[in-house]
C-alpha cells in the first residue's frame, strides 16, 4: 500500500490510495458517486445551457431582444457584442469590481480567520456575532443605510462606494470558509516550524498557507460569485454607474438583448477554461513531482534535508 | 487548541513556554484589525442606524425620522406579517435541507476521490453562478413554463395532468432557492471534508467492520463543523431572499423579504422595514443558537 | 493495554458543554449597553441615514423657476438626461440618432443614461437621499410616472424646477390633449410628457375565443389559474375600482374597501401578481389573460406573438404618463428646457415614437411615421395614436391628497398581493 507524499506546497493531494475493496465499495466510489456528481454539475448547468444556446438564436424582430422561439443559428450577436449602449461598460465594470472585491475580501477575511482561530482576545465573541449578523442582514435595509451613510459623508457614489460595500458583505463568507478549514487544527505545527529555525514569515508561507490554501480559494470563489451577481446592495450605492446585474435587471422590463446572453456565455466560458487549465496544470505538476521524487530516490544519500517536504510529512 | 504531551515519555520535551498574554493578543489585533475596522465602519454603523430607525417615528409629510423608542413597532409588524416570516423560514429551511442532501455526497466525492480534478469540480460548481441571477432565473422561467420544454413532454405522455404547473407555486420558489444557494452549501462542506486526515479514515476502516460505521462514527462527526457552516451560509441568506419568491412564486408565496422591500420602497415606511429586518436577524440568531444546542455541540462561536 | 478512556466521559461532557456563565452575562450586558448607549447618542441628534430631516426643505432658491430666474439662465452646451430603458431610439454603433441630431442642431452634448427601473426604487436610491441633503443626484432631466407616489412627492416638496413657459413653442403647438394640463400637474407647471401608455387587458386568442367587453372577464372562473394581475397597489386598486363601476379619480376610501373585497374574491383565480414580467407569462402561455401595458403588447406582436391581442373594456382603461421634469439640483436647466421642447417637434417625435411604440404625445407625428418612416403598422395603431374611442376610454389615476391618504390606499390594497 503506497502512501502518496505530495512535495508541492500548493494544493495538497490527500488522496491516499486506499486499497481497492471489492463489491459495494468499488461500486459506490467508482460508479455511483462520480455519476451522481456529474449529474449535479449537469443540473447546475441547465439554465446556462439554455443561455448559451439562445445566444446563438436568430431574431427577426428589429428590437434587440432575446427571442424565446428558436429561429435559427447565428453568430450575429457575438459580432455585435458591443451593439447595446452601456451594456459592455456595465459588464467590464462588474468584472473589475468583482476582481478587486475578491482580492481585498480574501486578504482581509483570511487574516481575520487566522486571528479567530489562533488567538483568544477580547472582543472575539462580538466579532463572531458580527460576522453572523452580517450574513443574516437583509440587503435592502443594509443598502439603504449604507447609502445614507455615504451621502452624509459626502462620498461620491460610484466604483469606490461599490467596492466598499461589496467587500463589506464578502469578508464574512471568506472568514467562515477559511475557518471551517482550520477548525480543529493543531496550530502547534507553527511553533514546531519555528523551533526548527523558520522565521515567522517562512512559517506562514511554508506551513500555514498550504493548510489554509483550499479554504482561501473556496472563500475567494464565493466572494467573486457574490460580488459579480450582487443586485440589491449595488442598486443603492452605485450612484450613476451601472453594474451588469443592474443593467440586466433594468432591461428585463422590456426584454433583455441577446448581447446579455453573449456576455453571460463569455464569462461562463472563461470560467470553464480556467477550470480546465487548472486541471491540466495539476496533472503536469503531479507528473513533475513524481519525476522529481523518483530522481531524488535514485540519487546518493547526501541529500540535503528538504525542509518543505519534511514539514509536509510532519503536518500530515 | 493545545494538547499537553505527557512529559515523562523519553524524547518528548515540554512545549516551549507560552509567550506573555499581552503579546498573544497583539497578534490577534494586528491580523484582525483591517477586517474588523472595515466591518465596524461599513456594517456596524449602518446597522445601528437601522436599529435606531426601527424605533423611530417618521413624519409622514416631510419623511423626516426621529428616534422615539417606539418599541410598539416590533409588536405591530410581527402581528401583521408573521405569516410571511414563517413562510420565509420554512421555505429556506426546506431548501437548505435539500441543498445539504444534494451537496454532501458531491462534496464527499470531490474531497475524498477528486484527486487532481478537485479544483476543476469546485470551479464547475461555481461558474454557473458567475452568470447573473437574472439570466439564470429567466432561463428557469422559460424551462419550467406550463408548456415549456420540461413540462410539455411529460404532459403529452400523460405523466402529468394537463393543467399542472410548477411556476407560481411554493415548489418553484423552494426549487429556485435550492438551486441558487447550492454553492454556498457545497463549498463549506467540501472545505471541512477535505481536511479530514485520510489516515484517520483508514484507521477507522481497520477498526470497524463495515463502511457505514466508518462513515457514521468517524467521517460524519468530523464533518459537523462543515455541515453547520454550510447550513448557516445557506439558510440565513435564503430566509431573507425575495427574488426567487417574486419571480417564481404565485399568490400565496409571499415571503418576508418581499414585505421588507415593499415596506421600504413602496411605502417609504422605514421604521417598519428596519423593524422587520431586525426581527429577521434576531430570529436567525435564536434559531441557530438553538440548533447548535440541539446538536449537543459547543458554542455557536466555534462554528462561525 | 486497557480500553478505558483517558478522560471520564462525563467529565469530558461537562468540560465541553457551554454554560451561561456570569462572564457571559456581563458580556452580553456590555454589548447591549454599548448598543443602547450609541442609540441614545443617535437619538439625541436625530437619526443619520436616508430619512433625515429637511424632507420638505424644498428648493434652496425661492424664486427658482420664475421668469426673472429663467432670464438669467444660459446654455452650458451639456445635458444629463436619465430615462427608463428602451425609451430612446437606437441606431448603429450604440448611437441614439435623435440625440445626435439634437447635438448637431443645438451644439448641446447629451449624456444619456437609463437608470430608472421603477418609480419607488429610483426615488429611494437616486432622488430622496440626495435631494434631502441638498446634494445633486446627477441629472438635469428625469422621468417619473404619474401612477406612483414619487412624482407627487417631487411636486409637493417643491423639488422640481417650474418650466419656462416662454420657451415651449413646440409643446404649446403640438402636444396632444391627453398630456396637456393633466390633473397631476395643472397647467404643466413642472412636467412635460415623454410617453404615455394604457393599462388594459391582454389576452391570447389561441385560448380565449370570446370577445372581451368588460373587466369582469378577469373574474371568470373559466380562466382559473390563467389570470395575471399587477402586483402594484396603484394599478391593482384602480382596476378593482373600475370593476365595481367607480371612477378611480373620484373614488373614496369606502370605494377602495369595496374594490379590495372584490379583488379578494378574485384571488383564488389569479395565477400570480406580476411586475413587469407579466409579459413573459403571456408569451409562454402560462397566463391566457392579463392586465397589461399597451406598448409591451405592441412589441410582442412585432416579435411574432400574433395571438396576443388587447381589449378595451367598457369600464375604461387607465392612462398613465411618464413625465420629464427637472430636479432643483439640475445644473443645466436651460439646456434641459431646450431639449424638452425639442422632442415635441413632430419630426423628432416620429423617430422616437417609431422606436418605442407607446402612446405618442404628438399626434402630428402620425403622418410622418406612416409616410417618411414607412411604418404604417405603428402609424395606424390606436395604441400609439389613440383614436376617439381610446381617448374616451382613458381614465386618469387617483391623486393621493397626502401621505395619510396614500397609506390608507396601500393598506387597503397591498394585503391582496402581499398576503
Amino acid at each position: 500500500m503506497s502512501v502518496a507524499t505530495s512535495a508541492d506546497a500548493g494544493a495538497r493531494d490527500l488522496s491516499v490510495e486506499i486499497p481497492p475493496r471489492r463489491g459495494n465499495r468499488r461500486r459506490w466510489t467508482s460508479y455511483i458517486l462520480p455519476t451522481y456528481s456529474w449529474l449535479v454539475i449537469v443540473y447546475l448547468l441547465i439554465p446556462i445551457a439554455f443561455m448559451v444556446l439562445y445566444s446563438f438564436n436568430q431574431s427577426s424582430s428589429r428590437l434587440p431582444q432575446v427571442n424565446y422561439k428558436w429561429e435559427g443559428f447565428t453568430t450575429r450577436w457575438y459580432q455585435q457584442w458591443n451593439g447595446i449602449p452601456g451594456l459592455a461598460d456595465a459588464f467590464f465594470l462588474s468584472i473589475k469590481l468583482a476582481l478587486a472585491t475578491t482580492v481585498v475580501a480574501a486578504i482581509l477575511g483570511t487574516l481575520l480567520a487566522l486571528a479567530l482561530v489562533k488567538y483568544r482576545f477580547r472582543g472575539k465573541a462580538v466579532t463572531e456575532q458580527t460576522l453572523f449578523t452580517n450574513i443574516a442582514a437583509p440587503e435592502i435595509v443594509l443598502g439603504a443605510s449604507l447609502l445614507g451613510f455615504f451621502i452624509t459623508l459626502n462620498l461620491p457614489l460610484g466604483f469606490t462606494t461599490l467596492l466598499l460595500a461589496h467587500v463589506m458583505f464578502s469578508i464574512a463568507y471568506v472568514t467562515i470558509t477559511v475557518r471551517a478549514r482550520l477548525s480543529g487544527y493543531d496550530m502547534n505545527v507553527e511553533w514546531a516550524a519555528q523551533d526548527l529555525g523558520a522565521t515567522p514569515w517562512v512559517t506562514f508561507w511554508k506551513v500555514t498557507m498550504p493548510l489554509i490554501y483550499p479554504g482561501i480559494m473556496a472563500g475567494a470563489l464565493l466572494a467573486f460569485a457574490l460580488s459579480i451577481d450582487d443586485f440589491v446592495t449595488s442598486s443603492f450605492v452605485a450612484g450613476n454607474s451601472t453594474t451588469f446585474p443592474l443593467w440586466v435587471y433594468a432591461a428585463i422590463r422590456v426584454g433583455i438583448p441577446p448581447q446579455v446572453f453573449v456576455f453571460g456565455t463569455v464569462i461562463f466560458t472563461v470560467g470553464v477554461v480556467v477550470a480546465a487549465m487548472n486541471l491540466v496544470s495539476q496533472g503536469r505538476r503531479k507528473r513533475r513531482d513524481e519525476a522529481a521524487r523518483r530522481k531524488a530516490e535514485e540519487a546518493p544519500e547526501e541529500n540535503v534535508i528538504d525542509i518543505e517536504s519534511e514539514f509536509n510529512v510532519a503536518v500530515r | 487548541m493545545e494538547r499537553h504531551l505527557p512529559t515523562d515519555l523519553p524524547g518528548v520535551e515540554a512545549p516551549p513556554p507560552r509567550r506573555s498574554k499581552g503579546r498573544r493578543q497583539k497578534g490577534a489585533y494586528i491580523l484582525g484589525a483591517p477586517a474588523i475596522l472595515w466591518l465596524v465602519v461599513l456594517f456596524i454603523v449602518p446597522m445601528i442606524t437601522m436599529v435606531s430607525l426601527s424605533l423611530s417615528t417618521c413624519d409622514p409629510i416631510t419623511l423626516a425620522c426621529q428616534n422615539t423608542w417606539h418599541f410598539a413597532e416590533f409588536r405591530q409588524v410581527v402581528q401583521q406579517y408573521h405569516t410571511q416570516l414563517l413562510r420565509a423560514i420554512v421555505y429556506a429551511g426546506v431548501a437548505t435541507v435539500i441543498d445539504l442532501a444534494i451537496a454532501f455526497p458531491l462534496a464527499y466525492w470531490i474531497a475524498f476521490y477528486g484527486g487532481r480534478k478537485k479544483n476543476f469540480f469546485l470551479l464547475m460548481l461555481l461558474v454557473p453562478f458567475f452568470v447573473s441571477f437574472v439570466i439564470r432565473t429567466t432561463a428557469w422561467q422559460f424551462l419550467l413554463a406550463d408548456q415549456g420544454p420540461i413540462l410539455q413532454p411529460l404532459k403529452s405522455i400523460g405523466l402529468l395532468p394537463e393543467n399542472y404547473h410548477v411556476l407560481a407555486t411554493w415548489i418553484a420558489v423552494v426549487a429556485g432557492l435550492a438551486y441558487n444557494y447550492l454553492p454556498f452549501t457545497a463549498l463549506p462542506l467540501y472545505v471541512a471534508l477535505e481536511r479530514i486526515d485520510r489516515h484517520v479514515v483508514e484507521a477507522a476502516g481497520d477498526l470497524y467492520s463495515n463502511r457505514r460505521s466508518v462513515f457514521m462514527r468517524v467521517i460524519f462527526p468530523l464533518a459537523i463543523p462543515g455541515i453547520f457552516a454550510a447550513f448557516l451560509l445557506t439558510f440565513v441568506p435564503a430566509a431573507g431572499d425575495f427574488v426567487n419568491a417574486s419571480i417564481l412564486g404565485g399568490t400565496n408565496t409571499t415571503v418576508i423579504g418581499q414585505i421588507i422591500r415593499s415596506a421600504f420602497l413602496d411605502n417609504s415606511d422605514y421604521p417598519a422595514a428596519s423593524a422587520l429586518s431586525a426581527i429577521l436577524m434576531a430570529a436567525m440568531l435564536i434559531g441557530i443558537f438553538l440548533y447548535a444546542k440541539v446538536l449537543g455541540s459547543r458554542t455557536i462561536e466555534e462554528y462561525i | 493495554m486497557t480500553d478505558d478512556p483517558i478522560i471520564d466521559p462525563s467529565l469530558l461532557r461537562g468540560l465541553t458543554q457551554s454554560r451561561f456563565t456570569r462572564r457571559d452575562l456581563f458580556r452580553y450586558a456590555g454589548v447591549a449597553g454599548g448598543a443602547l448607549g450609541l442609540s441614545a447618542f443617535l437619538a439625541a441628534c436625530g437619526t443619520k441615514g436616508v430619512a433625515t430631516g429637511s424632507g420638505g426643505a424644498g428648493k434652496p432658491n425661492a424664486n427658482m423657476g420664475d421668469a426673472a430666474w429663467w432670464g438669467q439662465q444660459t446654455l452650458h452646451k451639456t445635458l444629463d438626461f436619465d430615462n427608463w430603458p428602451y425609451y430612446m431610439d437606437i441606431g448603429p454603433n450604440n448611437s441614439h440618432p435623435s440625440l445626435d441630431e439634437f447635438t448637431k442642431k443645438t451644439g448641446i452634448k447629451v449624456n444619456y443614461t437609463e437608470n430608472i427601473q421603477d418609480n419607488p426604487s429610483y426615488w429611494n436610491q437616486h432622488i430622496f437621499p440626495q435631494l434631502s441633503h441638498g446634494q445633486s443626484q446627477g441629472h438635469d432631466i428625469i422621468v417619473l410616472t404619474n401612477n406612483d407616489y414619487p412624482l407627487g412627492y417631487m411636486l409637493n416638496f417643491g423639488w422640481a424646477i417650474p418650466l419656462d413657459h416662454g420657451s415651449m413653442p413646440n409643446f404649446d403647438k403640438y402636444a396632444s390633449k391627453l398630456v396637456t394640463n393633466p390633473s397631476y400637474d395643472p397647467g404643466n407647471t413642472y412636467t412635460m410628457a415623454w410617453q404615455s401608455g394604457y393599462t388594459l387587458i391582454a389576452y391570447n386568442t389561441k385560448y380565449i375565443k370570446d370577445e372581451i367587453t368588460t373587466v369582469d372577464v378577469l373574474w371568470d372562473p373559466k380562466y382559473k389559474g390563467k389570470i395575471g394581475m399587477f402586483g402594484n397597489a396603484s394599478e391593482l386598486g384602480c382596476l378593482g375600482l373600475l370593476a365595481i363601476g367607480k371612477d378611480p379619480a373620484t373614488s373614496t376610501p369606502a370605494d377602495w374597501t369595496a374594490a379590495a373585497a372584490k379583488l379578494q374574491e378574485q384571488k383564488p383565480l389569479v395565477r400570480s401578481y406580476y411586475d413587469q414580467d407579466y409579459i413573459k407569462a403571456l408569451k409562454s402561455e402560462d397566463t391566457w389573460i392579463s392586465m397589461a401595458w399597451s406598448g409591451d403588447i405592441f412589441q410582442a406582436g412585432i416579435q411574432g406573438y400574433d395571438t396576443l391581442k388587447t381589449a378595451v373594456p367598457q369600464e375604461g382603461v387607465m392612462f398613465w404618463t411618464d413625465n420629464m421634469l427637472m430636479p432643483y439640483t439640475a445644473s443645466n436647466p436651460k439646456d434641459a428646457m431646450t431639449y424638452m421642447d425639442y422632442v415635441y417637434d413632430p419630426k423628432v417625435q416620429a423617430v422616437i415614437e417609431d422606436y418605442n411604440n407607446y402612446v405618442c404625445p404628438v399626434p402630428s407625428s402620425k403622418g410622418i411615421i406612416g409616410t417618411e418612416l414607412h411604418d404604417p403598422a405603428v402609424a395606424n395603431s390606436p395604441l400609439v395614436f389613440p383614436n376617439a374611442a381610446m381617448v374616451a376610454a382613458a381614465k386618469p389615476y387617483y391623486q393621493w391628497k397626502n401621505t395619510q391618504d396614500l397609506k390608507t390606499w396601500n393598506d387597503t390594497f397591498q394585503p391582496i398581493y402581499l398576503g
